[in-house]
């Protein structure tokens, strides 16, 4: 039998002692807890969970990305205040934003010990471009095509990635298409041509998100 | 199972060495997407030194569609078709994952009937998919449609199988969460008996036609030679990982199913070799048997479904699941978030055949450019599956 989630947990704080663990709880019946690393000392913990006797979590299974948008929490606090000049207990709403950000998942098995799934996830500060987590390719070698997928579709950059392309994707193709806010180009294999008709064109082609806009150089130039 | 591999050792040879005039100087060749050995539209950015392979690149994406993306925007019953165009060759399978998965969100319990029917139709996909690999093996050798022909004969009458029950041959949408969408009959259960109990003697004569020919033996053996450390750290499953002499058979480690109740063995490779790898599915094929032999015997009358489950607004609570089976392939899964709505957050499917062509560089290394589409063909692929 597997250690609990709780055990292999201290055990990692043990062994990488810097290192922050939150352990995510799983609401649905497949009880499938994972733990949250930051990502400073993720590649420490991938060798330790890969090499620890009692783990030997050999196998890196699944690996994929998870879009979370912003979010925004309402909370409702019970505040006294003076009305008329009696004091009331009066609700107050307050809206709290909760920044969006993107998550890599991994799932690890042993086939060595055959138990598992251990799951680990860790989080990117933000949404932006050029969002960044450490790669786990150098520790499991099954992560390469994973997580080139994942740069692929979602847009985080793996620091430590020896070969960090598009994959599915062909390399010329702007954006991200499994973010959550990802809006279809109207015409896919459409190609600004310099024309003054189709510039025009290309500048409405562009306007959905203009951070990202390919057409920007065409219409500074 | 020894008897076989006894031609193995027989007939072992040293590795060809090729030298080239070529020497140093690279020619880079783009092979495929549209080459009749890559399987589908599979590319390949190969650097060749005369005839042999120095570096080899996969390009993939040609069948992209972003299958993800749609199951995040459909039902969780309606992404239950669209997994049929994943692996198109193991629908039974493709459904059995994804249902499997759904149902650890869910927490959904499955009545014996229905588990027995999963079992035979995912084991008869086994059946069809290991006989036509090695019929398409056969054909990147050269031994161009006679013995495809031969393994389509039977799969045939698996697909007949397949039809008469869901309606449909290839694209089967059979399971549903919590059971299977229509019951079997009778008549179809002793029909998949008498294919299943007569399936052993079309084997017997396939074995003796291609797996003790001299000419398969010399472009297999020692050719694509993956190690069992590199295999494991690289995430191979399925038959390819068992080649490599690695015990691990997601039928037996997980359990899932009703696979503890039947008696079966797992047959391991030695040397990890694309011949090793041909065997594996010859050898698989009849353990595939006895599964069948024995859940054929052993089903029951009963129902196929589990009442409790709400097929209209069905909405598994908030949380995720990671589902996977053994598939013909290897390991398939499903990662699946629930946020409570209709549709799942997240909708992922860990394709075996994308996985295990992680090595397809390191088993290419210095075989020439023939090797590499007999080493593509043994990893077994399915375009629909590894572009997703």
């Amino acid at each position: 039998m597997m250690e609990s989630l709780d055990q292999i947990k201290s055990r990692i704080e043990g062994a990488v002692p810097e290192a922050k663990i939150e352990i995510v709880q799983n609401g649905s019946p497949s009880q499938q807890q994972s733990l949250l690393l930051d990502s400073e000392h993720a590649l420490a913990i991938g060798k330790f969970l890969r090499d620890d006797p009692a783990l030997r979590l050999d196998f890196c299974s699944n690996v994929t990305g998870v879009d979370w948008l912003d979010r925004i929490v309402k909370k409702t606090i019970k505040i006294k205040t003076a009305v008329d000049g009696v004091e009331k207990e009066v609700d107050q709403t307050t809206e709290e934003k909760i920044p969006g950000y993107l998550e890599a998942v991994y799932h690890f098995y042993s086939i060595a010990l055959k138990h598992g799934p251990v799951i680990i996830r860790m989080r990117t500060a933000d949404r932006a471009e050029g969002a960044r987590l450490p790669s786990l390719t150098p520790v499991w070698r099954s992560a390469e095509f994973q997580e080139r997928e994942i740069f692929d579709l979602y847009g985080i950059r793996f620091d430590g990635h020896p070969d960090l392309r598009r994959i599915l994707m062909w390399d010329e193709f702007e954006d991200y298409p499994m973010r959550k806010d990802y809006v279809q180009p109207d015409d896919f294999e459409w190609e600004p041509t310099p024309h003054d008709e189709v510039l025009a064109r290309a500048k409405q082609h562009y306007t959905l998100r203009p951070e990202l806009d390919g057409a920007e150089a065409l219409r500074k130039g | 199972m020894s008897a076989t591999l006894q031609t193995l050792e027989a007939m072992e040879r040293p590795p060809v060495r090729m030298t080239s005039r070529l020497e140093g100087e690279l020619l880079e060749v783009s092979m495929g997407p549209q080459h009749p050995s890559t399987h589908g539209v599979f590319r390949m950015n190969v650097a060749l030194e005369g005839e042999i392979v120095r570096k080899l690149k996969p390009v993939f994406g040609y069948l992209h569609r972003n299958h993800e993306q749609i199951g995040e925007h459909t039902t969780y019953l309606g992404s239950m078709p669209y997994t049929d165009r994943l692996d198109y060759f193991c629908s039974m399978s493709n459904n059995w994952a994804y249902a499997l998965s759904v149902e650890k969100l869910a927490g959904i319990e499955l009545p014996e009937r229905a588990q027995y029917l999963r079992v035979i139709l995912a084991e008869l996909t086994r059946l069809q998919n290991h006989a036509s690999l090695l019929g398409f093996l056969l054909s990147d050798m050269g031994a161009w449609g006679t013995p495809l022909m031969y393994a389509f004969r039977e799969r045939e009458k698996i697909l007949d199988l397949f039809e008469s029950l869901s309606g449909a041959r290839m694209m089967c949408d059979y399971m549903r969460f919590g059971g299977c969408r229509v019951d079997a009959s009778d008549e179809w259960l002793a029909r998949a008996k008498q294919i299943v109990d007569r399936f052993p003697k079309f084997l017997d004569e396939f074995e003796e036609l291609i797996l003790g020919n001299e000419i398969v033996i010399a472009r297999t053996q020692n050719v694509g030679t993956l190690s069992a450390d590199l295999a494991i750290s690289a995430g191979i499953t399925g038959p390819m990982l068992r080649a490599c002499g690695v015990n691990y058979d997601i039928r037996k480690v997980d359990g899932y199913g009703f696979y503890p109740r039947f008696k079966f063995r797992i047959p391991l490779g030695e040397h990890g070799d694309t011949y090793d790898r041909l065997m594996m599915r010859a050898l698989e094929m009849r353990e595939t048997i006895e599964i069948l032999k024995q859940a054929l015997a052993q089903i029951q009358p009963g129902p196929i479904v589990n009442p409790k489950v709400r097929i209209r607004a069905f909405r598994p609570p908030v949380g995720e699941a990671y589902g996977r089976i053994e598939a013909p392939k290897g390991e398939l899964g499903f990662y699946l978030i629930s946020d409570g709505g209709p549709n799942p957050y997240r909708y992922r499917v860990r394709p075996p055949s994308f996985i295990n062509l992680t090595v397809l560089e390191d088993m290419c290394l210095g075989h020439s450019v023939a090797d590499v589409m007999v080493i593509l063909g043994s990893v077994d692929i399915v375009m629909g599956e590894v572009d997703r």
